[in-house]
């Protein structure tokens, strides 16, 4: 593991795209293939299932350590990183040199801890801390937790790949799709020759929108778009081959078990066809919200009961392969009358309707209606754009409707992870129900770096009372917090659930007498996809 | 209460005098010549005698200022004062108070660390300690000094070999001088300073330490400092005035940086761990040694190593107080 450990070392000590770059193109070219199979592995955000949970590794912590809880948590909150702490708390042995065991074995020794007793795993795992030096311990335990997150996008890892095998970008990023086994002859598929089987099953890399900011009018004429609405359902794609159906979602999981009535109506498709489109809740001939969908995602069993509660369907709009062709660099415009004419043989999906003849300013008017239709506004696609890999600017937009929001008092606050450790930054924002508040909102983004210090020292001198690393305080910031969709909730103590929340600003302006209430929330309850025309702020102005 | 903490600052009411005041007083005892510890304004200040340059420097030369040396014993009203070497940077003294057969000792900052620019950390054993608690939590544990050292000399080489400069952010006053001294320990090749380390590192070779020779960061072009090393205050990154060094890699000596988050959210390309102050393990250690009955603790850390304390049977409390955290 020591060529990956130095690989791991190089990556987080600079902040140069080239230097990462070089030395991804080193390691790999010195690996042995089962090594930079599993490297390739972990560096495209791939993970093991955790193996060990953090609640344990704690609990060996202490043992190992003899340090009282409420310290370990004090500086677990400081380090931000569990597996780090383990690697800054416990005591490396003095001249003892660990041999240099290759990555995949060591892959195969985390596996082996599942057939130990937790005595055992424990023994175990306790002397590899004492044993390797602190940056193995650091990654030992980032691999048994399955929280490996190497510094270096997808994008930059495909280079490395790309430049080590010799292929093109598109064919790595292609070969890197889907679910695979890292191991030697992984690696060898990645060096085959072009149009390998192992393609075969596999999505294409998706394409994916930028965000709309910019005027759409600057975007010339509608009439050079396809406009469709954004669908809130699951992007997916569906590969159709001799005999079989595979469904990859755009988080690149195979899906195909979960939604068995739709393999039935693909299996209409002529083989050799692969359709990019979204799977959505479906009644009656209109789509439902994503909740719904939702709900069916989370049963880990189907039965016949929730088939026929949670119809699904699919809205297709692109098709990427057709008689096993791969049509990806055709226009858009090309590739949609070829979905048409497919659909219209044997119409087994709908087609993502398109919205035309419209002006930016219906088109804006149309947006705005997104929450009555269920959708989360308009797609822009230029009618002479290729289906690219990954995200694309300029040829595709999403043009989001605008969030539902609300001014929140801060309430609680404790410090991040990561690079946010040490600093006050997770905090918990309430609403006025009355004279007292009540929380309604956990959110951690939206803030500036200087803004996060501010709050961060406003926050230490204006501590009422400190629970482990939480800390309560005095309710006077505001802040206006941005989400996607509310939800009534049991669990919630203030009844409501908000999706995705964020923080759109800080209220300055606003004392805490004048954040919004529990019933204003309450209020957008009601909202529901029949009655909402456009506005969806809780706020009064 | 030999030494009680009041809006201005430390006081000792037996001898009238004021330790490390952050607003003026008549009578001043200081700890050291950084920023959060000697502040200006103040009738007359008493500090070691080796601190006299950069505290003149910093405050004034027409300061008003008795220098005392290690050890030498003096009265003020009631009290007796004398002052110990701490270790932190040169010139840093503890404070150490008698009156009436009772010994208080303010450490100021402080280390446990060697250090060849100044002189070090002597235990005094008193009744009551008033401590430091800046990294008061475990996981600061810092490594072997020599080992950073030749850590930040392999970085420097391995920039050179890519004609690439190395900027290493140090707090000035202290941690510039004590890394230049270090590496003499591979090269004797002349570094550049920023305009604000260079008059600190000057008033250290008056005194007589040994460091690497030195020129100030003058020139504009580029090609002036293809693998140099650069010593800047922190202050100084994201600056105009790093732009001559085109795509320097960039590395910050602190204590902070033991943690990885605390790098890469400052966005360093390296993190040093070379700290001027105690870890965890030396401030349990000076506690013990101080043979100490009562431990009060200032700015860092401070409730964490109380409640430790106290868990472990020690009489031990917070002390509020205005001084800083950088280092």
């Amino acid at each position: 593991m020591r060529a990956f450990s130095e690989l791991f070392e190089n990556l987080d000590t600079t902040t140069s795209t080239n230097e990462k770059l070089a030395a991804l193109t080193r390691y790999f070219r010195a690996a042995e293939p089962s090594d930079a199979a599993w490297a390739a592995y972990f560096l495209s955000g791939r993970r093991l299932k955790r193996l060990i949970g953090g609640a344990m590794l704690r609990r060996w912590l202490l043992e190992e350590t003899g340090l009282p809880e409420w310290l370990l948590e004090e500086t677990y909150a400081e380090v931000g990183d569990l597996a780090e702490t383990v690697a800054l708390l416990v005591d490396n042995v003095q001249g003892h040199v660990q041999e240099d065991v290759p990555l995949e074995e060591w892959i195969e020794r985390l596996l082996n801890l599942r057939d130990l007793s937790d005595v055992q795993q424990r023994e175990q795992v306790a002397r590899w801390w004492h044993e390797l030096d602190a940056r193995g311990c650091f990654l030992l335990n980032k691999l048994l937790t399955g929280e490996l997150r190497v510094g270096v996008s997808a994008g930059l890892v495909e280079r490395a790949l790309a430049q080590v095998t010799g292929h093109s970008r598109p064919v790595i990023a292609h070969r890197l799709m889907g679910t695979w086994q890292p191991s030697a002859s992984f690696w060898r598929f990645l060096h085959s020759e072009a149009d390998a089987a192992g393609d075969r099953t596999r999505p294409y890399p998706f394409c994916l929108a930028s965000p709309l900011e910019a005027n759409p009018e600057s975007l010339g004429i509608p009439s050079d778009w396809l406009i469709e609405w954004k669908w809130d359902g699951i992007r997916a794609q569906i590969i159709r081959r001799a005999g079989s159906v595979h469904i990859w979602s755009r988080g690149e999981e195979l899906m195909t078990d979960r939604f068995p009535e739709l393999v039935e109506q693909a299996l209409q498709l002529p083989p050799d066809t692969v359709i990019d489109g979204e799977i959505v809740a479906w009644r009656e001939g209109r789509v439902r919200p994503f909740g719904e969908l939702q709900q069916r995602i989370g049963r880990k069993k189907l039965n016949a009961k929730i088939l026929a509660d949670t119809p699904v369907h699919i809205i297709a709009y692109d098709l990427l392969e057709q008689s096993g062709e791969d049509i990806r660099s055709l226009p858009i415009s090309d590739r949609r009358q070829r979905l048409e004419a497919m659909l219209t043989d044997r119409p087994w999906a709908t087609l993502s309707p398109q919205i035309k003849d419209a002006s930016w300013q219906e088109l804006k008017q149309h947006r705005d209606a997104s929450r009555s239709r269920c959708v989360e506004g308009l797609m822009l696609k230029r009618l002479d754009s290729a289906y690219g890999s990954g995200r694309q600017r300029g040829t595709w937009w999403k043009w989001k409707i605008d969030p539902y929001s609300f001014d929140g008092v801060l309430m609680y606050a404790q410090p991040g992870r990561g690079r946010r450790a040490n600093l006050l930054t997770d905090y918990t924002f309430a609403v006025r129900d009355g004279e007292t508040l009540v929380p309604v909102a956990k959110a951690y983004s939206g803030l500036t770096d200087e803004e996060i210090s501010r709050v961060d020292r406003w926050i230490r001198q204006n501590t009422i009372e400190r629970f482990g690393p939480v800390r309560s305080v005095k309710p006077q910031l505001v802040f206006e917090i941005a989400f996607e969709a509310i939800n009534e909730s049991k669990r919630h103590k203030s009844g409501v659930a908000v999706r995705f929340p964020r923080i759109a600003r800080w209220r300055i302006d606003k004392p805490a007498s004048e954040a919004n209430t529990i019933d204003d929330l309450r209020g957008l309850l009601r909202v529901g996809p029949a009655e909402s025309q456009g506005e969806a702020s809780a706020n009064a102005g | 209460m030999l030494i009680t903490a009041t809006e201005k600052g430390l006081h000792c009411p037996a001898g009238d005098f004021y330790i490390d005041p952050w607003l003026p007083v008549p009578r001043a005892v200081l700890t050291h010549a950084h920023g959060d510890h000697a502040r200006a304004g103040s009738e007359q200040y008493f500090a070691e005698c080796s601190s006299e340059g950069v505290l003149r420097q910093r405050l004034g030369a027409e300061l008003s200022l008795v220098t005392k040396r290690y050890g030498e014993r003096f009265q003020l009203g009631a009290a007796e004062v004398s002052l110990h070497a701490a270790g932190h940077v040169l010139g840093s003294a503890q404070i150490r108070v008698r009156v009436d057969n009772e010994t208080w000792v303010v450490t100021g900052d402080y280390k446990r660390a060697p250090d060849p620019t100044c002189a070090p950390f002597e235990p005094v054993v008193c009744d009551v300690l008033i401590s430091e608690a800046t990294f008061a939590l475990p996981c600061y544990r810092w490594p072997e000094t020599r080992e950073v050292i030749a850590e930040i000399w392999r970085w420097w080489q391995s920039n050179r070999e890519q004609s690439r400069a190395s900027v290493l952010f140090c707090y000035a006053f202290g941690k510039a001088q004590r890394v230049l001294a270090e590496l003499m320990a591979h090269t004797s090749e002349s570094v550049f300073l920023h305009g604000a380390v260079l008059p600190l590192v000057e008033e250290y070779r008056r005194a007589g330490i040994a460091m690497l020779p030195a020129e100030p960061v003058v020139r504009e072009k580029r090609a002036d400092y293809r693998g140099a090393l650069i010593i800047a205050p922190p202050s100084a990154a994201g600056t105009p005035w790093m732009r001559r060094f085109a795509d320097a890699s960039t590395g910050f000596c602190s204590g902070w940086m033991r943690i990885r988050g605390a790098r890469r959210r400052r966005g360093y390309d390296r993190g040093f761990v070379l700290s001027d102050h105690a870890d965890w393990p030396a401030l349990i250690h000076t506690v013990a040694e101080s043979h100490a009955k009562k431990i009060l603790l200032t700015h860092g850390y401070s409730d964490a190593l109380v409640r430790f304390l106290r868990e472990q049977g020690v009489d031990a409390a917070a002390l509020r107080t205005a001084y800083g955290e950088e280092e």
